[in-house]
């Protein structure tokens, strides 16, 4: 698993049997198609595959693969993750390449052909291309290899120590800026943190880390505390026995693990684990993590969205392992693997260019080939065909293989592309699960909604207070897909689970229940749409008083929707006009629709008596309360409106006379045909 | 057996009687109609040792005042007939099933001197007619809840076997009638509702939708607590009655071991089971006991098109109940009964001490109640939501009010004048004992106050209704 090395191959034995390929074949007829949880990506990385006259190395920091052509003088091609990265170019043979590398941004090409030197090859426009050379500056050692961590600052590791250095381009030469002496057997050196792993004493388990740092373009070193890997077995005399094979550092949420692959022994456990360190920035590497592997054999290790995934040659499957996963029946921090062992979803390698016969079908690719390079984090190299795939996990499978849904739901939630996975298994669960696995469903996808919600509100109050002393600039919360929010769930989940044919509407309200329960215990706010979607379920089914219920302990919170909604329903359920009315009274901001309702209803007095005890009388359209007294035909309550609002004017204008503007003069008309003038209050006379 | 309880009696003083049950029969008029077969026309007749030619007089008197006044309005036939000594009420439940109960009036007894027999003085107006009439109709609800329809009798076993349910189950009930102490809350027949929060209620709809899943034998749930109604997935009118039957009759009859202390012989058998309280109201009680039988009452309810028949299980764990219904074709086994224990038993513990906690939260919140100057009763149409601060506690035997029956004579009153207009209304009266009554409609609820402010005048106690109105009822559109 270390870096730029001519294929390392999986395993050295010879191919497997054809006879395993048959019964692979087999298999995936027999097993499901969906069981296989891991797949290689559909777009490789395609290169010339090695051979003879061609070499392949591969630089971890870059993700480019260099396809060396007899030394570099028919061609060095530069195959990245992306076009850009992708480069093609002639360089002298000048003997045997063991290293080439970019450094970062493709700025400068590094490549090592002896033990005691590097030569350098300017690729900055404009500057000299020809090639410049750096020889080891500690006597009689051996560069074992180099790492780039910037631009223009590379290290050398050598058997005796590391050198640090800056290249300058324009000069040509190199500046050393640190050195350190140390024995090193072997090294590792993680790009994504920019920490050197070195092996050192005569067995090699004291691994010394070190971090370097680009700080305003100057680089650092610094060393971090070295710690040592328990070994199974203290061999006697000793030896080397840690071999750089077995150790691959990674980051694993966020945090840097030495991932060491710890073979079974005789004399302890029986099957082989993979141990994780703690590797802190700084602070003491502590020993956290046990994977049980169960089985023994050739491991191969990958990280793919923070799980770690073993592949174990011989069985041809892969396991992988969830650290977060908490298990119920294990010792704390030792885990077992999350899933079966499966293998990685079978791949055919699909023939490109122009001698594509259409009917011809693609290749089967042959998976856990000796001839694959498995680098860190999820990259798989087959250098003898040409390709690097990238490792993905395929979640969908996970949801049949996992039985315990809520563990199901920690597993999923903790993935990057979750959010459809998490969606069906709500909608499994609604269609076959019982209620308390919904309901453990529905609780976990909560937590972890107004975990986000939380820090939103955090923010946004950090936001509106302005920057304070001290502290660093509020970071706005990341939304991952694990994020599941009401609408998600109404749109993809609920709202299609209550049409659904042959679900009891009891097992329907359940479910929607439920959820409103978990919302409500997480403290979210309920958003309208789905107390929309339990009354329409409700009304489909003619529970008028299950909702009646649901709305006299308030479990439908109050809304001037909510209420118009209960108002339509009056012609069907006639109580809920009394309990749109209550709604809207609570909510206190929604007088003008209490005057509304009362006046549709021809409560013409009600609602004068309601809009004087909220002390809105004064504001009023006299015209809308005139209206509707005359429309009950209602003499006397014609006359009881006129002549309030009468009085209402003279207090406030001190006329009782209408204003043009309010539109009354039919009423007084009116008012004058059915009671004549003498009953007018007449403006009073000064 | 006539009932007479005289409410003061002391030597030479007055006696009062307070009204009693005078008769209470059942018949059909197109039964027997042939001379001298009038007899068939009787289905139930209390008291059963009336001469049997009185019973016919009373039925055929019955039957001719109604045959009578249905010529003035065919639609509402008379409901009730005033006379001197008694009240009688009809009631036609199903079509020519006629229930009939004859309430003797309240008197008072006056001594007279010289030996000569004392004179009896008649109360006639006492009696309000809603009160006994909804007294009547409740007779039949809760015939129907046990039984199902007279109808339904009649097809299953002809009249003979009408006869003999009527028989078995107004023999028990009319002993439990108290015309004594019924009042407006009979003519409500309201049910009284567990104040709760909005999470723990959302608990309990999570605990009755689990519990129906699993047991899906179970088809209804109704849930209680201290009494009060929490949850109901019966209809209302069905959920109405029941609720009747287990805070009147059920409820009280097992309120008593809870009570009694730990060695009580009172006390059921817990059979070191001490993971829950959970225990059967209805059916077995002790699972444990080999002889066990699971047979539990049957009750009918409606549906869309007719009625089922039920079984009703009964389940309590401290303060909390849960009542459920399962369809009468299915026969209930020991294994059931012991699965629903083992399911129910320990959750429903848990959250009979969770509502009782948040119960006592609240109570603390709202501090320590001080003696109101007032009493009320509410009731709202709609969902039947009743609440009295009159009333003490409902027992099996009594039910006891905390004001003077004048003060609840008028409240009756007040209820029957609202029930004569749609309008919304409010009325104040003060009564004789200085106590100001007040009564208030609003849409479809009621509220009747009785405040306790001697020198009060009208524009003072009306002041005093709106501030109960805004304390007390702040949360619903109560028009001033």
């Amino acid at each position: 698993m270390s870096e730029d090395r001519e294929e390392r191959p999986l395993d050295r034995e010879e191919r497997p049997p054809d006879r395993e390929e048959h019964y692979l074949d087999r298999e995936e007829h027999y097993l499901d198609r969906e069981e296989h949880y891991l797949e290689l990506c559909e777009n490789p990385v395609q290169f010339e595959n090695a051979s003879s006259v061609n070499n392949v190395f591969f630089d971890e920091a870059n993700k480019q693969v260099f396809a060396v052509r007899s030394g570099g003088a028919t061609g060095v091609v530069v195959k990245g993750p992306d076009d850009k990265s992708s480069v093609a170019f002639r360089m002298d043979d000048r003997g045997e390449v063991k290293c080439i590398k970019f450094s970062i941004g493709n700025k400068i090409l590094a490549v090592q052909r002896t033990l005691k030197s590097v030569d350098f090859i300017n690729f900055i426009p404009d500057y000299p291309h020809t090639e410049f050379t750096q020889e080891c500056k500690t006597k009689n050692a051996s560069v074992l290899g180099f790492c780039w961590t910037s631009w223009n600052e590379l290290v050398f590791i050598t058997d005796q120590g590391i050198e640090f250095y800056q290249v300058l381009p324009d000069k040509r030469s190199l500046k050393q800026l640190k050195s350190q002496s140390i024995n090193v057997n072997w090294y590792q050196f993680c790009p994504e943190t920019a920490v050197l792993l070195l092996s050192t004493t005569v067995q090699g388990n004291v691994l010394q880390p070190f971090a370097f740092k680009v700080r305003a373009g100057s680089g650092t070193m610094s060393k971090m505390s070295k710690f040592e890997i328990e070994l199974p077995v203290v061999p006697k005399p000793a030896k080397l026995s840690l071999s750089e094979r077995d150790i691959a550092m990674a980051t694993i949420y966020g945090q840097m693990f030495v991932m060491y692959l710890k073979h079974h022994s005789r004399t302890n456990s029986p099957t082989a684990e993979v141990v994780l360190y703690h590797l802190p920035r700084e602070g003491v590497c502590k020993k956290t993590h046990v994977l049980k592997l169960n089985t023994t054999g050739k491991f191969a290790l990958n990280i793919v969205d923070n799980l770690v995934v073993v592949h174990h040659q011989s069985s041809q499957t892969s396991l992988i392992f969830d650290i977060k996963l908490k298990e119920p029946d294990c010792a704390v921090n030792t885990h077992q693997p999350v899933l079966p062992a499966r293998s990685i979803h079978p791949y055919r390698i699909p023939l490109a260019g122009p001698a594509v016969v259409p009917s011809q079908p693609p290749i089967p690719c042959q998976l856990y080939s000796s001839s694959w390079s498995v680098f860190q984090p999820d990259i798989i190299i087959s250098a003898s065909e040409g390709y690097l795939w990238y490792l993905q996990v395929k979640l969908p499978p996970t949801v049949n293989l996992l039985q315990d849904k809520g563990k199901l739901m920690d597993f999923l939630l903790r993935r990057r592309e979750c959010k459809m996975v998490i969606l069906s298994v709500c909608s499994q669960s609604g269609e076959k699960g019982r209620l308390p696995i919904v309901a453990t469903v529905f609780d976990k996808l909560n937590q972890v909604y107004k975990e986000y919600l939380e820090a939103e509100q955090s923010y946004t109050a950090a936001v509106e207070s302005g920057p304070s002393r001290g502290s660093a600039a509020p970071k706005r919360p990341v939304r991952t897909q694990a994020v599941v929010d009401q609408s998600d769930m109404y749109t993809h989940v609920l709202s299609p689970f209550t049409e659904r044919k042959g679900v009891s509407h009891k097992f329907i309200i359940a479910v929607l229940m439920e959820y409103i329960r978990s919302l409500n215990q997480f403290q979210i706010t309920v958003q309208h749409f789905l107390y929309e979607l339990v009354i329409k379920t409700l009304v489909q089914h003619g529970r008028f008083y299950m909702l009646h219920q649901f709305l006299q302990y308030h479990v439908l919170s109050d809304s001037k929707p909510l209420a118009c909604l209960l108002l339509s329903l009056e012609s069907t359920y006639a109580p809920a006009h009394q309990l749109s009315l209550d709604m809207l009274k609570r909510l206190s901001t929604a007088n003008d629709e209490i005057v509304e309702v009362l006046l549709s209803k021809q409560q013409v007095l009600g609602a004068l008596r309601f809009i004087r005890s909220v002390g809105g009388h004064d504001n009023v359209s006299s015209r809308k309360f005139l209206d509707a007294a005359r429309q009950t035909g209602d003499q006397m309550l014609f006359y009881t409106v006129f002549r309030s609002f009468q009085q209402r004017n003279q207090r406030l204008r001190g006329s009782p006379g209408f204003n043009p503007g309010e539109h009354c003069e039919e009423h007084v008309v009116h008012f004058k045909q059915l009671f004549g003038d003498q009953a007018l209050i007449k403006p009073s006379t000064v | 057996m006539l009932m007479i309880s005289p409410r003061m009696a002391s030597g030479m003083q007055e006696k009062q009687y307070t009204p009693s049950l005078l008769n209470f029969f059942v018949y059909n008029p197109t039964f027997g109609q042939k001379e001298g077969e009038e007899e068939k026309k009787i289905l139930f007749y209390h008291p059963s040792d009336v001469e049997k030619n009185e019973k016919i007089r009373n039925v055929g008197l019955c039957e001719a005042i109604v045959q009578f006044t249905r010529t003035f309005c065919p639609t509402k036939p008379a409901k009730s007939l005033h006379t001197q000594k008694n009240r009688q009420f009809f009631f036609e439940p199903e079509d020519n099933f006629w229930i009939v109960m004859v309430v003797r009036n309240p008197m008072i007894e006056k001594p007279n001197k010289d030996g000569k027999p004392p004179t009896v003085e008649y109360q006639e107006e006492e009696i309000i007619d809603t009160v006994y009439g909804a007294v009547v109709k409740q007779c039949y609800s809760m015939y129907k809840l046990f039984n199902g329809t007279f109808g339904r009798q009649m097809e299953a076993g002809g009249v003979e076997l009408l006869i003999q349910k009527l028989e078995k189950f107004f023999y028990r009930y009319l002993q439990t009638l108290h015309l004594q102490s019924c009042d407006l809350l009979d003519v409500f027949g309201g049910i009284s509702f567990f104040p709760l929060d909005k999470m723990t209620y959302l608990k309990i709809q999570s605990f009755v939708n689990r519990v129906e899943e699993s047991l899906s034998l179970i088809k209804y749930t109704a849930f209680l607590y201290n009494d009060q109604l929490i949850w109901s997935g019966l209809e209302q009118d069905d959920m109405r009655i029941l609720y009747k039957y287990l805070t009147t009759s059920l409820f009280p009859r097992h309120s008593e071991p809870e009570l009694a202390g730990r060695d009580s012989p009172l006390r059921p058998e817990v059979a070191g089971n001490l993971l829950h309280y959970g225990r059967f109201l209805t059916g077995p009680t002790n699972l444990k006991d080999p002889e066990a039988k699971f047979r539990f009452p049957k009750i009918f309810v409606s549906t869309e098109d007719g009625y089922e028949e039920l079984h009703l299980i009964v389940y309590k764990a401290m303060s909390a109940a849960a009542c459920f219904m399962i369809s009468a074709s299915v026969e209930l086994t020991r294994d059931f009964c012991e699965q629903l224990d083992g399911l129910v038993g320990p959750q429903l513990t848990l959250l009979a001490s969770d509502i009782c906690e948040q119960f006592t939260v609240n109570r603390r919140i709202s501090g320590p109640e001080k003696e109101p100057q007032f009493k009320f009763i509410y009731f709202n149409h709609m969902n039947l939501a009743e609440k009295s601060t009159i009333h003490m506690r409902k027992t099996a035997s009594v039910c006891l009010t905390s004001v003077h029956p004048d003060l609840m004579k008028i409240l009756g009153d007040i209820n029957c004048d609202f029930a004569r207009v749609d309008e919304d209304e409010e009325i104040i009266v003060k009564a004789m004992t200085d106590y100001w009554v007040v009564g208030k409609k609003s849409d479809q609820r009621e509220l009747y106050v009785i405040l306790n402010q001697k020198n009060a005048n009208l524009i003072e106690v009306n002041e005093e209704v709106k501030r109960l109105c805004a304390t007390q009822f702040n949360n619903i559109f109560f028009l001033d």
